[in-house]
């Protein structure tokens, strides 16, 4: 392991391996970073289909006549906050106060379930109202693109449980504290996207 | 009882969904039942003499426990190169069962598949090819050999790549279904809407839902594999001083995570459109066909890359290894691979130039299309600078490569004249652009793997390939492909086009007579390929060979032949490129004691089982056996859950039995300086 | 630029090789020509670094073969700076020379751009109207409308020698590609959408028309006959389709578009007016609303009779522009 040896022209033939064995490397964060940069793309495919589609109304309700504002608002505040409160989250695992941790992740988990039955009451709504997704190429692609951002994050919702039930049971050792990392990842890419779907989907839908 | 039938219907429906007596298509009493008939006897009869020898060898025991379930790269490798085989006989009949018809199928006499069957061929014979025999191969080489190369002991997520498999095997497994149950699609290889969409039954949906899983497969795998190379390099190993297989290993699976998505979101879409009733790709309702065309070729353009650059990473190996000399203008190569995976990523409207696109547009895309030949020449003049100066041995792998060189070339310029977009208006669907991409498949996918085999197989199994057999494979091949293939680039200038399956003017039947006598010559070539496997595993003493059979250059061949399952005893220290030519060259002498235990990955059925329930829940939704797919995903769901509690998923072996297998090993690894 | 020593040259092996006739090689129309002197100039440009490479290939695995002890053997040279130049510079000027082959002969040969030249130094003159047909491609059949001679013709096209053909394309339910190799380069007819062609023929004859992009059963069938006639002929041709009988209603139309598998040749003496847009619109069945009748705008809810009513010039609709963006 004589790490001056590396790079001059002859080293000693011992130089050639590693006598001691080193601890395991552990790629997981870095894996589950590029796994978020792949499901972009799956984001940026559903959002190209939106961008082309998103004035396809077929002669059915525009954007402006079926998205609901107020309730975008009041959405887009429980997915924010939701972020800030898994952030105090983290904190408090750096802190391994596990009780707090498990206290502001239970409030996270809970209005991002608010968010997805908000956003579900409001699909619901638009399909009563004739504007379901089989209605338009418009109301397909919004349907899709922000039904798949709620689907990841009920995907969340149940992970947060299970690594809730984890931390509990195994305390916070280092597997857990890398899923927790992991979740938190998630938890902030979701909103990152949230942002988009809103500025892109209904701001941009609304104005147009 | 007037209401006993409607009811019993309910229960059927409930219970089977669209799956009728009447979805066996080989009960049917014409010609296509009677074909698919006696298909279904050999593969039931083969399966049966299969499951018969296994278990009177009482093996089931060892295929569970030191295969299926393992996590380690080397047999997961293995298995990728087993189902590539299995499905390249499957993808080959399909092939010879087209010139058969195109041979025949003029003037009065029809053929003899109709055209629905003959859609469905030409669709299963594209999309196995593609996804479940090049995708299997470079995969199962990658596993194989990266791992070992940057001096590694496994992936990164070894549990990961045992679920990929059997995500790639559950995709197989559907496309293999639809040959006996219900249809295949007739849409083609990508699927094109509106035929896509408006094809009735099960076809299109085994397809999509087939792709779906091998899809994530494959994802997963990408990511491993970018993780593994940045994060498990042996020490020492800078990015500039790996392998150059291990370079393209990484802009693989690079491209791999940048474009497979945009296939899942796509055929998500589609499948949407089947289901739900939405209008993404419909005619009406604001549907728009065309971006389906560019969604698929996002994907479908860098796939053929994902495909050949790990080949080129083969050439880079073996061209040195056999020339007895270091790769030339190795930081060439490297770059050029970079250049060749990021153009790749922006010429995938070259598939459609004819869709009216307007010259500025068009002009762009034929640009950057051209521009990949740059790279991709400095490759080739690289790989023949190399051999300028050695001392070339021509042994199996290394004709391969002249193969390689003198077919791959010719496809490379047919290509640019298909990239000219005033060209590829004349040229465009004919047959000339079938015999383009199958001179760059063949050429380049196929006799690379070859090449990588009889390269690799050694390693892998500790004894060579035999040689004759080899040598006959790659004649047969080679003759083969030119016979086969050669007609189509004529034919394809007379003006035909693809995908016909019958004909009326007779001038054209001599030639199509041709391409089937060449298909009957690469049909010898596996004949030949499958003897010299069995030929070597029965002379496989004689054959036996030490850890570095070839005078290798890399890592890989400074462990025994098999290696152990940790690899390497003791993880290498990277100084230089060639890392293993320069050890040898200085005389290193590997420590004989000191041995450490050794932490691995342990073995584990999570992935058989995640597996198996992603294919029922793809079968469920294929059928529209609701129940089933709905309780399966719910199990996918519980079994990940539950594999998330074991939070032991590593053992240690003990440095004693490091000791053992170390000493006792006849042909545990070379001494450099002796070799 | 004149290619035809070049084309006799590439001409002669494949002729002696079978008699065939290599029609993209050789075809009769202007526009096809100019694509096929594109695909030869670069096949011809290509063949300067291919045809070394290969000769390179053969000496140099020949000459450093292990068993040749007299050929110089270098075990440890991997890079020379100038070397790598040439090796880079090589490829980049061959595809420097093709791509502005591809970039002029893209713009030139655009199917967008109206002809003006018959062939090479013979301008259009300036009386010549181009010959309008509109094209739907059907399951699995072609229907070729004529507005300038009010007559429609299924599954046999025809025009004059020497006068500029205009073609506006679409298709009814699948995506095919409209080809006829001796006259034109192919170009996608989409449902919903609308391409346009222009071509020319040159010399009389009878030419194989197809579609070129697989659209399902009866694909294989989808063949018609490319008619070049002199104009007298031309003028009999449309004579004997008037003479055929037969109105090409909505109707007629909707029993038309049925799937149908090697459809024979047959004629109308006339075409309802509207058609060709209405297909275009995706609105053939009366009663539906008209793609570009929907707007992009708020619903407007306007009652199905009102939208019968086409626009008098819709050259190219709203929401039926080319596929492209």
């Amino acid at each position: 392991m004589n790490t001056t040896a590396i790079d001059t022209a002859h080293p000693a033939p011992s130089d050639y391996y590693c006598l001691t064995e080193s601890p395991p490397h552990n790629g997981t964060l870095l894996g589950f970073w590029i796994y978020l940069m792949s499901d972009c793309f799956i984001f940026a495919s559903l959002f190209t289909c939106y961008a082309v589609l998103g004035t396809e109304y077929a002669g059915g309700p525009t954007a402006a006549e079926v998205l609901d504002l107020p309730g975008l608002a009041l959405n887009t505040a429980l997915l924010l906050i939701s972020s800030v409160t898994f952030g105090f989250a983290m904190l408090e695992m750096a802190r391994q106060r596990k009780g707090a941790m498990l206290g502001w992740l239970a409030v996270a988990g809970l209005l991002a379930a608010a968010f997805v039955s908000l956003e579900i009451r409001e699909f619901l709504t638009m399909i009563a109202d004739g504007a379901g997704p089989t209605r338009s190429a418009f109301l397909s692609s919004f349907f899709t693109l922000v039904a798949t951002h709620g689907l990841h994050v009920t995907l969340g919702i149940l992970w947060l449980i299970v690594l809730m039930v984890q931390s509990f049971r195994f305390g916070l050792n280092e597997d857990n504290v890398r899923r927790l990392r992991c979740l938190s990842m998630f938890w902030h890419f979701l909103d990152l996207v949230w942002v988009g779907v809103f500025s892109y989907v209904y701001l941009v839908g609304v104005v147009r | 009882m007037p209401e006993a039938m409607p009811h019993r219907a309910a229960i059927w429906n409930f219970l089977f969904g669209r799956l009728t007596i009447h979805s066996f298509p080989f009960l049917n009493p014409d010609t296509e039942g009677h074909i698919l008939l006696g298909t279904f006897f050999v593969v039931l009869l083969g399966g049966l003499a299969i499951a018969a020898a296994i278990t009177k060898y009482r093996k089931w025991g060892y295929l569970w426990h030191e295969w299926f379930t393992s996590v380690d790269h080397k047999k997961l490798g293995i298995m990728y190169m087993i189902l590539g085989t299995v499905m390249l006989l499957r993808g080959f009949s399909d092939a010879i069962m087209m010139r058969a018809q195109q041979a025949y199928a003029f003037g009065p006499h029809m053929g003899y598949l109709p055209p629905d069957h003959y859609n469905q061929i030409f669709t299963a014979h594209g999309a196995i090819m593609i996804f479940f025999v090049g995708m299997a191969y470079i995969v199962g080489l990658m596993n194989y050999i990266m791992p070992l190369q940057i001096g590694s002991r496994d992936v990164a997520f070894p549990f990961l790549n045992n679920l990929s498999f059997w995500f790639t095997c559950g995709g197989a497994v559907m496309f293999m279904t639809s040959l006996f149950l219900g249809d295949f699609s007739m849409a083609g290889w990508l699927g094109y809407p509106p035929v896509s969409e408006l094809q009735q039954g099960p076809g299109v949906d085994y397809y999509i839902w087939g792709l779906q899983l091998s899809g994530v497969g494959t994802l997963l795998t990408g990511i491993n594999f970018v993780v593994t190379i940045l994060k498990m390099r042996a020490p020492g190993m800078t990015l500039m001083k790996m392998p150059v297989f291990t370079w393209t290993t990484l802009a693989t699976s690079g491209l791999i995570i940048a474009t497979f998505p945009v296939l899942t979101a796509t055929l998500f879409l589609l499948a949407l459109d089947r289901y739900c009733g939405t209008h993404f790709f419909t005619d009406g309702f604001g549907g728009n066909l065309m971006m389906y065309i560019n969604l698929i070729w996002v994907w479908g353009h860098p796939e053929v890359y994902i495909l050949i650059l790990p080949l080129f990473g083969v050439f880079s190996e073996i061209v040195p290894t056999f020339s007895g000399k270091p790769l030339f203008a190795y930081s060439s190569m490297v770059y050029a691979t970079v250049a060749i995976m990021i153009l790749s990523y922006l010429v995938w409207l070259h598939h459609f130039f004819t869709m009216g696109s307007g010259a500025d547009v068009n002009s762009f895309f034929s640009l950057t299309t051209m521009m990949i030949a740059i790279p991709t020449g400095v490759k080739i003049f690289n790989w023949l600078v190399t051999m300028y100066r050695g001392r070339v041995r021509y042994t199996v792998p290394m004709l391969w490569t002249m193969g390689f060189l003198f077919t791959f070339t010719i496809g490379g310029m047919t290509g640019v004249m298909l990239s000219v977009a005033p060209a590829d208006f004349l040229l465009h669907n004919s047959l000339f652009l079938i015999a383009h991409f199958h001179n760059v498949i063949i050429g380049g996918v196929v006799f690379g793997v070859f090449a990588a085999v009889n390269f690799w197989f050694p390693k892998a199994f500790g004894f060579k390939l035999d040689e004759f057999w080899g040598k006959a494979t790659f004649w047969f091949w080679l003759v083969g492909f030119w016979v086969a293939f050669g007609p189509l680039y004529i034919l394809g200038l007379m003006g035909v086009t693809r995908r016909l399956s019958h004909f009326d003017d007779p001038s054209l039947q001599p030639w199509f007579v041709v391409a089937a006598i060449g298909a009957f010559l690469i049909a010898l070539g596996i004949l030949s390929f499958i003897i010299q496997i069995y030929v070597s595993i029965r002379r496989r003493e004689e054959y036996a060979v030490d850890g570095d059979p070839w005078d290798g250059r890399t890592l890989e061949w400074s462990t025994s032949s098999p290696p152990p399952d940790y690899n390497f005893a003791f993880i290498p220290m990277v100084h230089h490129r060639d890392a293993w030519a320069t050890m040898k060259k200085l005389g290193f002498t590997r420590p004989r004691d000191g041995y450490n235990d050794i932490h691995m990955p342990k073995n584990t059925a999570a992935g058989v089982i995640i597996g198996a329930l992603s294919f029922a829940c793809a079968f469920g939704l294929v059928w529209y056996i609701w129940w089933l797919a709905a309780l399966s995903l719910l199990g996918v769901i519980i079994a990940s859950i539950v594999h998330s509690f074991d939070y032991h998923q590593h053992h240690h072996i003990p440095a004693d039995e490091v000791r053992r297998f170390e000493s006792g090993n006849p042909h545990a690894a070379a001494q450099g300086a002796s070799a | 630029m004149s290619l035809k020593p070049l084309r006799t040259v590439l001409l002669l092996p494949l002729l002696l090789l079978g008699g065939c006739s290599l029609v993209l090689l050789d075809p009769s129309g202007d526009v096809a020509r100019q694509q096929s002197d594109i695909m030869i100039t670069t096949t011809v440009i290509t063949w300067l670094i291919i045809v070394p490479v290969m000769v390179a290939i053969g000496i140099v695995a020949w000459r450093y073969r292990a068993s040749n002890r007299q050929a110089k053997y270098d075990p440890d040279w991997d890079h020379s700076p100038q070397l790598e130049l040439v090796v880079w510079a090589v490829p980049l000027l061959i595809i420097i020379a093709v791509g502005a082959v591809s970039w002029i002969g893209t713009h030139q040969t655009d199917p967008y751009r109206p002809l003006d030249r018959i062939a090479a130094g013979k301008p259009v003159a300036a009386d010549v109207k181009p010959l309008e047909v509109d094209v739907i491609s059907l399951r699995w059949k072609w229907l070729f409308l004529y507005p300038q001679y009010g007559i429609a013709t299924v599954n046999e096209m025809a025009a004059p020698v020497d006068r500029p053909i205009r073609f506006k394309l679409t298709g009814d339910t699948m995506m095919d590609s409209f080809f006829v190799p001796a006259l034109v380069g192919q170009v996608y007819t989409m449902p919903g959408m609308q391409t346009i062609l222009h071509g020319v023929i040159n010399k009389p004859g009878e030419y194989k028309g197809f579609s070129a992009n697989f659209s399902g059963s009866g694909f294989t069938d989808m063949r018609f006959k490319f008619h070049g006639l002199e104009a007298k002929d031309f003028d009999a041709w449309i004579a004997k389709a008037r003479a055929a009988g037969g109105d090409l209603d909505l109707a007629a139309y909707d029993k038309l578009r049925q799937p149908s598998r090697a459809e024979p040749v047959h004629y109308y003496a006339k075409f309802d007016p509207n058609l060709y847009e209405r297909v275009l619109n995706l609105c053939v069945q009366s009663g539906g609303t008209c793609k570009n009748q929907m707007g992009n705008g708020p619903m407007q809810g306007m009652p199905a009779h009102q939208s019968m009513k086409m626009p008098s010039e819709p050259e190219v609709p709203s929401g039926s522009t080319s596929g492209g963006h």
